[in-house]
């Protein structure tokens, strides 16, 4: 059709490339694919203990990719940095914590003020990925790792039945003895490397989150904070429509993140487009009234890895250890959401197995089963699996509905004072237990289930 | 093996030259329209206009170019000189021009063109603008070349002050052809230049032609049909070469399209790619940026298919539709084909259903 | 080197590209009325990186070593490193302040000054022209500093027999050209997907030194023959375009509608015939 024969719209096929030249693999002693906050302080422990490092980053710069809901709980940096306070890229320090009920009009929130909150290893703050990201993974080149971005590593190199580094491409290998995977909650090469089965839905949430901008002058006057302070709100009931999971807010600097972690089980089996819940919960008048003028920047969703102690991935092999979400290291027990604490140190009981590996003569399974002990020391197991009922017990519907809807009626008849006559607070809990038409038995049950997992 | 840099003083360069690009026994239609710019700016100048052929046995197309208003041709014939290469085409008219030193050459910006003048304005160290779109002479009788910049949202003046000759080059159909007047007299000047077989380092082994079947040449078409990135797919220029057969025209495409992959470079309209002067420019998914305008405002009637209404293409269609064009398109084909299928041509012939 | 070092020695292909700012995102300076390149996104010059795949494609299948040229200010290392992770054996920046506002002609004469200090070249690459100054000229004008025969718009190359053999895509047909080495060609827009950079690349690129920064000193560019007063041609002034406004139907409605409407107007005016 065309002259000369040019032949547009012919699929392209790629040339084969020889290797150029077998010898000149790169080789490096550690490989840590995806420069998250568990890769970062993975290749940042690693290159301190003199492992040469190699930090891979498939986005063009660290935590372009990544997400979060908002707040990072700081004991890790603690220790891993102790002058992290000087130039960590921190938005707020969190001094208040709320916990918020809602139905379709109302809300009951109760507030946690104190000064302790953002003292010592208790600290925490929120934070935007995109900065502190880089900031922790520039740490780690400033110990001696490599950082590449812009390079998706495609599977493991295997020869020999063993673990010889990364490949990208057919013809595009990097050796390495040891293998961290940092990939984040869509890590494929966890499955790849044959450690973790297909998630079902039912292990896995869609985590949703829209940052909106409002001046920090207006954020301190509506939140009641000084100018460095900032607000942690975890939303239960309306906010996800009866589905299971929760909603959050944490203010940044000059921004708000408000977002949902819903039950994606739920999400398919109810057909509701979770862009329509989270616009839902935006409107409600509650948060509204803290929102309101502020403009919808950014938007972002992700999968989150709802796995419990029971259910996690094994986390080690022959040359592989697996860090932070990707080894499904988060917990959400329902009134707090912890994810990048526990992939710092993580991260960092991955470096300390490594060492111990490296010690005992070589990176081999038997060798990296240390890495348990490690996240024991750093209770990183301890708490996953003290919380391991937690995603049971959020998979209790009530907890999501009935309960948020008996507390509101409880507060509405105790704060609705006109004139029809004043009841008394226990016999109103009684009525609308009643009303809710929970028997009692499975109330005190519940209420006993929730304690022992929070 | 360059000039040095003294520049001589600019007195001494008179008269505006146009290298006359020639293929088939006939000039390049880019060089018969340079020749009618060319004599405009020669009588500005007060100055000779003057052609300059090299080939082999090429005399009787010089006494044919003079008609196009030329006052005088140049020429060289020699076997090395046949077919078009760079290097002693190049080393030619660098002798030619120090020994006859013009004030102005000018050349078309074909692939031929651009390759001559790209390597000659370096072996001369003087200016070259690629590209014009327009001429004048300013206030110091230099030559203001005008040429699209920063992507066609620009147009920019540019000045060859101190150096000579002031070299520019012209795309197709920037400028109209001149009328051929044979009575036309003119002197054809045979000049001898220096070459040896050494010179001639590139052989041409092969060439294939392009044939009219290869499709017609949407610079040569009457109609042209032209695809953007509306269309969204190369597979949809099919449909945009069915509605071109049925109009008897070329198919052309925006520089979007071309870019993404779905059709060949050489079917580019715009700035970087080809000006067309269709008597109908039909701009199919095309938004209308400013590079693209360059290559087509010259359309007799133009018409705008875009479902976006406030595509900037719109502001300069003589006709258009504001709707899909996956609707539009084969409508139109439809309508076409049915008004086609009357032997007759009468309207009447058109079924009830189609009004 | 003996006659037979000489024989056994790798073919050595130098790439010229130009960093330039990504086709979508062209802004010009309000003030000085040029093209702003700092802070914006920049690509390598994609008539280039055709050029610079064609340059792999030869290393792959002839062992070629390939070595990028570029003239401009640092932030051009950005595309320079890009060249050596997609497989460029090292790179050069020719960088100078003294070079700047250099039209073709001093470019030209900059650049083959430069290869010329590197020396040992058996063919020389560039793209057809740049997206931002659309001129092609500065790789027949290298070439015709350098006296070498060029061959433009090539869109396919191969090496037989110690001899380049080019096929270009003319107006009228395709031709194929033959020529000794060295010589130049410019490389045809779109005449084969740049590979992307590799992981092996960009480790290399960061172990450093494979981008190196010469200046004119460096080289023994005569100063008097670049930069912006140097250059024989000078942008005296610009202009913006004003769009040649028509007195247009626009139609909306069915398209059953709108295109007998169309039809009827462009018969009457006599511009399609049946």
């Amino acid at each position: 059709m065309w002259p000369g024969g040019l032949g547009f719209g012919k699929p392209f096929t790629r040339p084969a490339f020889p290797q150029w030249d077998r010898e000149s693999v790169e080789r490096f002693d550690a490989i840590v694919v995806g420069a998250g906050p568990a890769g970062s302080a993975a290749a940042l422990t690693l290159a301190r203990k003199g492992f040469s490092t190699l930090l891979v980053e498939r986005g063009r710069a660290p935590g372009v990719k990544g997400m979060f809901g908002g707040r990072i709980y700081a004991w890790p940096l603690v220790d891993l940095l102790p002058e992290w306070a000087k130039d960590c890229p921190v938005e707020r320090f969190v001094v208040r914590e709320n916990l918020a009920f809602l139905t379709e009009d109302a809300s009951l929130t109760v507030s946690f003020d104190s000064p302790k909150l953002a003292q010592g290893r208790g600290t925490s703050f929120t934070a935007l990925r995109s900065k502190f990201d880089a900031w922790l993974a520039k740490k780690a080149q400033d110990a001696g790792a490599m950082l590449v971005t812009g390079i998706r590593v495609d599977d493991l190199w295997r020869e020999g039945g063993r673990v010889r580094g990364v490949s990208v491409a057919p013809n595009d290998h990097v050796a390495a003895d040891l293998v961290v995977l940092a990939e984040g909650a869509a890590s494929t090469l966890v499955r790849k490397a044959g450690l973790k089965a297909d998630m079902e839905p039912r292990e896995v949430s869609v985590g949703i989150k829209e940052t909106v901008e409002l001046p920090p002058e207006t954020i301190q006057d509506r939140f009641g904070l000084g100018e460095r302070e900032g607000a942690a709100f975890v939303y239960a009931g309306y906010a996800s429509m009866g589905l299971r999971g929760g909603g959050f807010l944490y203010t940044n600097k000059a921004s708000v993140s408000l977002g949902l972690v819903v039950s994606s089980e739920d999400l398919s089996r109810k057909k509701i487009e979770v862009q329509d819940l989270q616009t839902k919960f935006r409107m409600h008048p509650a948060v509204q009234r803290l929102l309101r003028g502020g403009k919808v920047v950014e938007y972002s969703a992700h999968l989150v890895p709802e796995l419990g102690a029971g259910m996690m991935p094994h986390l080690s092999a022959d040359g592989v250890l697996v860090v932070g979400d990707a080894a499904g290291f988060l917990i959400n027990n329902g009134y707090t959401f912890r994810g990048v604490d526990l992939a710092i140190a993580s991260g960092v009981a991955a470096g300390e197995a490594a060492e111990a590996a490296r010690t005992a003569g070589g990176m081999t399974k038997a060798n990296l089963a240390a890495y348990e002990k490690f996240l024991r020391a750093r209770n990183v197991l301890t708490d996953l699996e003290r919380f391991r009922r937690a995603p049971l017990y959020m998979k209790n519907e009530r907890l999501f509905e009935v309960y948020p809807r008996m507390l509101m009626e409880i507060a509405e008849r105790m704060y609705t004072v006109d004139g029809s006559g004043k009841e008394r607070l226990f016999d109103v809990v009684l009525d609308e237990a009643s009303a809710a038409k929970v028997p009692k038995l499975k109330m005190l049950l519940d209420l006993l289930q929730g304690a022992r997992s929070m | 093996m360059t000039d040095g840099h003294v520049l001589e003083d600019k007195s001494h360069f008179r008269g505006v030259w146009v290298f006359l690009e020639h293929r088939k026994q006939g000039l390049r239609d880019v060089s018969v329209q340079l020749i009618g710019e060319g004599r405009r700016l020669a009588d500005l100048r007060a100055a000779t206009l003057t052609g300059v052929l090299l080939g082999n046995g090429v005399d009787d197309l010089a006494k044919h170019a003079i008609g196009y208003g030329l006052d005088r041709v140049i020429v060289i014939n020699d076997p090395i000189l046949e077919i078009y290469r760079s290097r002693p085409y190049a080393q030619v008219m660098a002798q030619l021009i120090r020994r006859h030193k013009p004030e102005i050459v000018l050349y078309g910006a074909s692939k031929n063109g651009r390759d001559l003048g790209g390597r000659l304005h370096a072996i001369l160290e003087t200016g070259l603008a690629a590209d014009c779109v327009k001429f004048d002479i300013d206030a110091e009788g230099n030559l203001d070349m005008i040429r699209p910049s920063f992507g066609g949202k620009s147009l920019a003046h540019i000045l060859c002050k101190k150096h000579r000759p002031q070299m520019a080059s012209v795309r197709r159909n920037v400028f109209v052809a001149p009328p051929h007047d044979p009575k036309r007299t003119g002197e054809v000047v045979p000049e001898t230049v220096e070459l040896r077989p050494s010179d001639v380092d590139a052989t041409l082994v092969d060439f294939h032609e392009f044939t009219k079947e290869g499709g017609l040449r949407p610079e040569e078409a009457e109609v042209v049909v032209s695809g953007g990135y509306g269309l969204g797919d190369p597979e949809h220029f099919a449909m945009l070469q069915e509605l071109a057969d049925l109009l008897g025209g070329a198919i052309a495409a925006s520089r979007k399209a071309v870019d993404s992959g779905w059709v060949p470079k050489m079917l580019q309209v715009g700035q970087t790619g080809m000006t067309v002067r269709p008597n109908l420019y039909l701009a199919v998914g095309i938004s209308g940026a400013v590079q693209h305008l360059a290559g087509m405002q010259e359309s007799k009637k133009i018409v705008v298919i875009n479902i976006d209404p406030k595509a900037p293409l719109f502001e300069i269609a003589d006709y258009g539709i504001v709707g899909d064009l996956f609707e539009v398109v084969p409508e139109m084909i439809r309508q076409l084909k049915a008004l086609k299928g009357g032997a007759t041509g009468a309207r009447t012939a058109v079924p009830a259903t189609a009004r | 080197m003996t006659a037979g070092e000489e024989a056994s020695r790798p073919m050595r292909v130098i790439v010229c590209i130009k960093q330039v700012p990504r086709a979508q995102e062209l802004q010009v300076d309000p003030v000085t009325q040029t093209l702003k390149r700092v802070g914006v996104p920049s690509e390598i010059n994609p008539p280039d990186a055709n050029a610079l795949e064609m340059a792999l494609r030869l290393k792959d299948e002839h062992a070629a070593e390939v070595i990028v040229l570029s003239m401009g200010p640092t932030s051009f290392d950005e595309s320079l490193e890009r060249a050596v992770a997609m497989g460029a054996d090292r790179s050069v920046l020719l960088t100078d302040r003294i070079l700047g506002g250099s039209d073709t002609v001093p470019t030209a004469y900059a650049l083959s000054e430069t290869i010329q200090k590197i020396g040992g070249y058996d063919l020389l690459l560039c793209g057809e022209e740049t997206t931002d100054a659309s001129t092609g000229h500065v790789g027949p004008g290298i070439a015709g500093h350098l006296d070498l025969p060029q061959i433009t718009y090539a869109s396919e190359i191969r090496i037989e027999d110690g001899k380049v053999r080019a096929r270009r895509t003319a107006e009228d047909g395709t031709e194929w050209w033959q020529t000794t080495m060295p010589c130049l060609c410019t490389v045809n827009f779109g005449c084969n997907r740049p590979r992307e950079p590799t992981l092996t690349g960009k480790i290399r690129v960061e172990r450093g030194g494979l981008v190196t920064h010469w200046s004119c000193a460096d080289v023994g560019i005569d100063p008097k023959k670049v930069g912006l007063f140097n250059s024989p041609t000078i942008v005296a002034k610009v202009d913006t375009v004003k769009l040649p406004r028509r007195a247009g139907r626009i139609f909306s409605g069915e398209p059953e509608e709108t295109v007998r409407k169309l039809l009827d107007a462009l018969i009457a005016d006599r511009v399609i015939a049946l």
